[in-house]
């Protein structure tokens, strides 16, 4: 068995054991690259593969083993990372031309820890540009392909990671979720991604989207390994004056425990407003019978209705855009990224109009005006402040369910992987991909999506999504590694594409 | 909501800076009204009671000792800049003709 098609965990097991070296396991892995990623009509998961770099950081991973000591159990195991987080030497594009060629001079700080460990990074991701997205197609660089089928969007915004881990490219990567970007790409996938608690994995060196909403999270293909990589790079970063001071701890413990399949005592909410008639009829088939298997191994399963998250989509893509509006003000053309200078004399801010134009594509401009309009005087009340005011009332929808139960549970996305192309021009249709994840981004509280099976009339992958409440992340691993350990038990391992299953 | 129009979305591309041509503008206008249209429904939502939330978990200022580390060098900070001159960016004339 070719070590790839290998957890993260086995991986790490493996160098301990030493059957294998931190090399082969790179080299394998910039195989599978070089063999399954080609941008015309392969997977298309990364924007910059860093092959010199990844192996000159597995070789020195290899000497610390020979000499006993490594510097964390994932010391060796290859990595991939979304490129709106800021990497030394290494291009971050966030999938648009307004910062293409631009080299970062500082790490963010979950790549610093990814460094600390000994992880050997193996390139940069594909994203929506400026993580606006949930499909992969707003990237200036062209769309990532589902490894399900190439036709159709690996979801979004960091559609890159999620195949790049499906296509066994990498056994582990980092994305960012800002209203489902983590979560709604591991369902498209058939892959694990979690949005941790808001704060509590740094966002120093992430390029904000939105920074009351935007977290640095695992995208994984086991919960396990998830649970490995978010106590990696969570805890507090001075760096970051919206980290939280208490750490999150026992993931990796919680999803161990999760393992032996005994959920006697933990009660599961079914959220009310998250099915539906507008949801796909084998979406909610695989929900429901991943909710009848979270029954049988000892759970409790009730319904709870959360009545204001049927305005947490509206109130989400004024906030969204209001915060992004004002932090792509810094794309101005004078610093860094892209200058577009017109003939004749131009003024700074004629040279900041027009490479702003050219810079960012249609998503981009759509937001940054929605976000304009949503603050300008005389709307802002009526708009960005009702908004403010319905995230109030999420929150105080999660405290009240979770008085009743330990987590919520419902699908992550309203549908399988759609085809390439088929929303691009439809900006709502797309945003309706969210409607399950957001209201976790609004309040802050983690969320994990897993694998829930296939939708037997497309035959393509549909996630299940765990949400618990702030810094209680390890109640989503005991309970998504149970609901796992029972379906891989049903389908005799995980779930591959079929285009990539090991010959 | 009153519908926006073609000239209000060009003053609000001209307030984020964005020079929008005229074929962007007849593509994008559109967008932008089935959008407004959309979020408006949270008009009203919530009373004067319910106060305004900006994070998810209540945050207070964070203050530190002030203390010197090392920064970037003036060759990294302007290793990306468009255009450079004596350890400085360099930028086009900031003031308008009418200036």
């Amino acid at each position: 068995m070719s070590w790839i098609y290998r957890t993260a965990a086995e991986q790490a097991a493996a160098l301990a054991a030493g059957e294998v070296t931190s090399v082969e396991l790179t080299q394998a892995h910039l195989d599978q690259i070089a063999a399954v990623d080609d941008g015309g009509e392969g997977v298309h998961a990364f924007l910059h593969v860093d092959a010199d770099g990844a192996l000159a950081q597995a070789m020195a991973s290899d000497e610390r083993r020979a000499s006993g000591s490594p510097l964390h159990e994932l010391d060796g195991v290859p990595i991939a990372v979304k490129d709106v987080l800021t990497t030394i030497g290494l291009p971050t594009t966030c999938g648009s031309k307004m910062l293409e060629g631009w080299v970062p001079p500082y790490d963010a700080t979950v790549v610093a820890k990814l460094k600390a460990a000994g992880l050997p990074i193996l390139g940069k991701t594909n994203m929506d540009e400026f993580a606006m997205g949930s499909s992969t197609e707003n990237s200036a660089y062209g769309p990532t392909r589902n490894p399900w089928d190439h036709t159709r969007i690996p979801g979004g915004s960091g559609g890159g990671s999620a195949a790049a881990v499906a296509a066994f490219e990498a056994p582990l990567a980092l994305g960012t979720d800002t209203g489902g970007s983590i979560r709604q790409p591991g369902a498209m996938t058939g892959t694990v991604g979690v949005k941790p608690t808001y704060g509590s994995v740094s966002r120093y060196g992430l390029v904000a989207l939105a920074n009351s909403l935007d977290q640095v999270g695992p995208v994984t293909r086991t919960v396990l390994d998830s649970a490995l990589l978010q106590e990696l790079i969570g805890g507090h970063d001075p760096k970051d004056s919206t980290s939280v001071p208490t750490p999150v701890t026992g993931l990796v413990e919680a999803a161990r425990q999760g393992g032996t399949k005994d959920l006697a005592g933990v009660k599961v909410g079914v959220v009310k407003e998250l099915a539906g008639d507008a949801w796909q009829t084998g979406v909610m088939q695989r929900f429901e019978e991943s909710v009848a298997l979270l029954r049988q191994m000892g759970a409790e399963i009730v319904e709870v209705s959360l009545p204001s998250f049927v305005h947490a989509m509206a109130a989400y893509y004024l906030i969204l855009p209001a915060e992004c509006s004002s932090n792509l003000a810094k794309f101005d053309a004078m610093r860094y990224g892209l200058r577009v200078t017109p003939e004749g004399s131009p003024s700074a801010e004629d040279v900041m109009k027009v490479s702003r134009d050219a810079g960012f594509g249609d998503e981009v401009k759509r937001r940054i005006m929605i976000g304009t309009y949503a603050l300008s005087s005389g709307y802002y009340d009526a708009y960005y402040g009702q908004a403010q005011k319905i995230r109030t009332l999420i929150i105080e929808d999660f405290k009240k369910a979770f008085e009743q139960v330990d987590v919520l549970v419902s699908p992550t996305a309203p549908s399988t992987a759609f085809p390439i192309g088929e929303k691009v021009d439809d900006p709502l249709s797309m945003y309706l991909q969210d409607l399950a994840t957001i209201p976790a981004n609004l309040a802050g509280v983690p969320g994990i999506s897993l694998p829930s099976g296939l939708a037997p009339e497309d035959g393509l992958p549909t996630g299940v999504q765990f949400l618990a409440p702030v810094l209680e992340d390890a109640r989503l691993y005991r309970v998504g590694a149970a609901l796992e350990t029972a379906l891989f038990e049903q389908w005799g391992g995980q779930i591959v594409p079929p285009a990539y299953k090991e010959n | 909501m009153p519908e926006l129009s073609r000239d209000e979305v060009r003053h609000l591309a001209d307030l984020a800076r964005i020079d929008l041509s005229d074929a962007e503008l007849e593509h994008l206008a559109p967008q932008l009204n089935v959008i407004l249209e959309s979020v408006a429904s949270i008009q009203g939502v919530a009373g004067d009671d319910v106060v305004a939330t900006s994070h998810p978990i209540p945050m207070t200022n964070v203050f530190r000792d002030d203390v010197v580390v090392p920064g970037l060098t003036p060759v990294q900070a302007l290793a990306g800049a468009p255009a450079k001159e004596d350890d400085k960016f360099s930028v086009p004339r900031i003031l308008g003709d009418e200036q």
